[in-house]
């Protein structure tokens, strides 16, 4: 019987042979929550006997909120931090960094199985590990059995050849990938990319791109492990992982296959208020739309190559007067290596402002929130109405590239502009 | 919880996101639900707690629920008093949800459901008698052990009921 990478992994997580369609209970490796999603996961595993299997293999990540910016969140971070301890959890305390960026830096491996209480848990199938997201219900049942069911989903087969030119990122393609398929384009299915394109796009690309597979509804998205996860393994936990590499078998069937030559991906923005309402930059540039404020930073779009090409943009340019730029590095080790790499000066020089590594504006927490009929080119996942705080304001998603070119001009611009 | 829904229909469009059904900037009233409830929908009308009465469906098009995994989005909208919500397609992690947390989802052709329509849902076996129109609908209905969870009020209750 042929299988993809998600189900051998699947198969491997639950003793027997799987195919796309079958409910089954999978061993987990890694179960997390985060500060909004945990109070509830909290109560559950409290429900079920308190019982937490594996903890050191729970992690508890205080990023939405971070720091809080209110009593309550406060509150709710002193119980978390409280839980993790008396569960013996791995707990992340604020300023540590988004989950997703920490679960990279730290835990997933190849052929793993993940499921987080939230929903771009999806970020982690660059490793080449199965990672879905849950609700807190969910987790805590996981978190506490280290089992959680699940329906094996079948596969779109994106096909990706040829390199990325910059300005162009990883953004722009799975933006052009939601806006083709749609918000619902991939629901119940995984996103498999494969081919040489795969092997040309840096980890932080990978990253980016399997974090927004959930946009278009999809329970996971997955690249086949190669040499350059083994060296990020080794330069970020200072080892070496004997792994079983996963590939999809040759021949396998696939409900969908999509062609994306990376060469020709031209820079993309999905339009408020969203996701999939993506078109290509040249085209909005046109409407010549003032923004107020850019975000550089997220699960998406904080991680070090992010940075760097923010800071590549503005280096020989100025921020506009009328636009505020919020900077937030998706963990300590990428603020650490952007200040080392001097990309840090740079932002603080040309005027943006740096928030404390987690999730930033992005929630509509803290870091940026948006005021009534403001405009922001952000370089997150998501633009839905009111997300980052204003019902009545708009959001823009992103490169950072065109992100910090918009930044420069004050409206929607192209970075091949400002290059 | 009852097997037989009556109520009224309050009709969204499609891709109505956890961010529409639970705003951000109310994110620090997550601890206290019934805090956040008086704010369910609020981006998506924010009238709609004015006007709905308990019991009241919430009818949506394709892809409702997507965006977040935000549990309290199903959630505030058992506890706003929503006896349920159909649509024609739900996206996943809200549809899992709403079934942890014991809300009613029901699958059908909104399409023929309009604003102010008066129902009788039929929820073991998927009926939706709309009385306004006078016409009977099949949804899909849920999966037996799904709607044995949601009748208990959800999964903690279920698995107290079942002694699991």
């Amino acid at each position: 019987m042929k299988q993809n990478i998600t189900e051998k992994i699947i198969s491997k997580h639950c003793g027997k042979k799987v195919k796309a369609g079958e409910v089954v209970f999978a061993d987990i490796d890694w179960a997390f929550v985060q500060d909004g999603t945990g109070p509830l996961t909290m109560d559950v595993i409290e429900e079920m006997g308190g019982r937490v299997s594996s903890p050191e293999n729970r992690c508890v990540f205080l990023d939405h909120a971070s720091p809080s910016s209110k009593y309550q969140l406060s509150d709710t971070h002193n119980k978390l931090r409280k839980y993790a301890q008396k569960r013996g959890m791995e707990l992340f305390d604020i300023g540590e960094g988004i989950c997703h960026q920490l679960m990279a830096e730290n835990y997933v491996n190849p052929g793993d199985l993940v499921v987080g209480a939230d929903s771009h848990t999806c970020t982690a199938g660059a490793f080449g590990a199965f990672a879905s997201g849950f609700g807190s219900t969910d987790i805590a049942f996981a978190m506490s059995t280290g089992k959680l069911w699940l329906k094996v989903p079948s596969a779109i087969k994106v096909n990706l050849a040829g390199k990325l030119k910059f300005p162009s990122m990883a953004k722009d393609v799975i933006l052009k990938i939601i806006g083709d398929l749609g918000a619902s384009g991939a629901t119940y299915k995984t996103l498999e990319f494969t081919g040489e394109g795969v092997g040309n796009l840096s980890m932080e690309s990978r990253l980016t791109i399997c974090n927004m597979v959930i946009e278009a509804g999809a329970k996971n998205g997955i690249m086949a492990p190669d040499e350059k996860v083994n060296r990020y393994i080794k330069e970020h936990r200072r080892k070496e992982i004997g792994f079983e590499k996963f590939q999809s078998d040759t021949g396998v069937k696939y409900e969908k296959e999509i062609n994306i030559d990376l060469s020709k991906i031209a820079p993309q923005i999905a339009v408020p208020h969203g996701v999939d309402n993506v078109k290509e930059v040249k085209e909005i540039e046109k409407q010549d739309i003032p923004i107020n404020q850019v975000l550089i930073g997220t699960c998406t779009g904080g991680r070090i190559e992010d940075l760097r090409a923010a800071a590549e943009i503005l280096k020989d340019n100025r921020i506009s007067s009328k636009v505020r730029m919020i900077v937030v590095p998706a963990s300590r080790k990428v603020f650490k290596k952007a200040n080392k790499e001097g990309l840090i000066d740079i932002f603080v020089d040309k005027g943006a402002s740096l928030v404390t590594p987690g999730c930033g504006p992005c929630v509509g927490i803290q870091g940026g929130v948006l005021g009534t009929d403001e405009v922001c080119v952000s370089t997150a996942n998501r633009n839905f109405k009111g997300r980052m705080g204003c019902s009545e304001s708009f959001i823009y998603l992103s490169s950072p590239a065109t992100a910090a070119a918009s930044a420069v001009k004050g409206r929607i611009t192209n970075p091949k502009e400002v290059l | 919880m009852k097997n037989e829904l009556t109520g009224k229909v309050h009709k969204f469009g499609d891709n109505i996101s956890t961010d529409l059904i639970c705003p951000g900037k109310y994110f620090h009233l997550r601890s206290d639900i019934k805090k956040l409830a008086k704010h369910t929908l609020e981006d998506a009308d924010k009238d709609f707690m004015k006007k709905m009465n308990k019991g009241d469906f919430v009818v949506g098009g394709e892809n409702f629920g997507c965006g977040s995994s935000r549990e309290h989005a199903p959630l505030i909208i058992k506890q706003s008093g929503v006896g349920a919500v159909l649509a024609k397609s739900f996206a996943r992690i809200f549809f899992r949800n709403a079934i942890n947390i014991g809300l009613p989802v029901l699958e059908c052709d909104t399409d023929k459901i309009n604003q102010g329509d008066e129902l009788k849902v039929n929820l073991k076996k998927g009926v939706i008698n709309n009385l306004t129109t006078d016409e009977i609908m099949k949804a899909r209905p849920l999966v037996d052990v799904m709607y044995r969870i949601v009748q208990a009020g959800g999964l903690k209750e279920f698995l107290r009921k079942e002694k699991i």
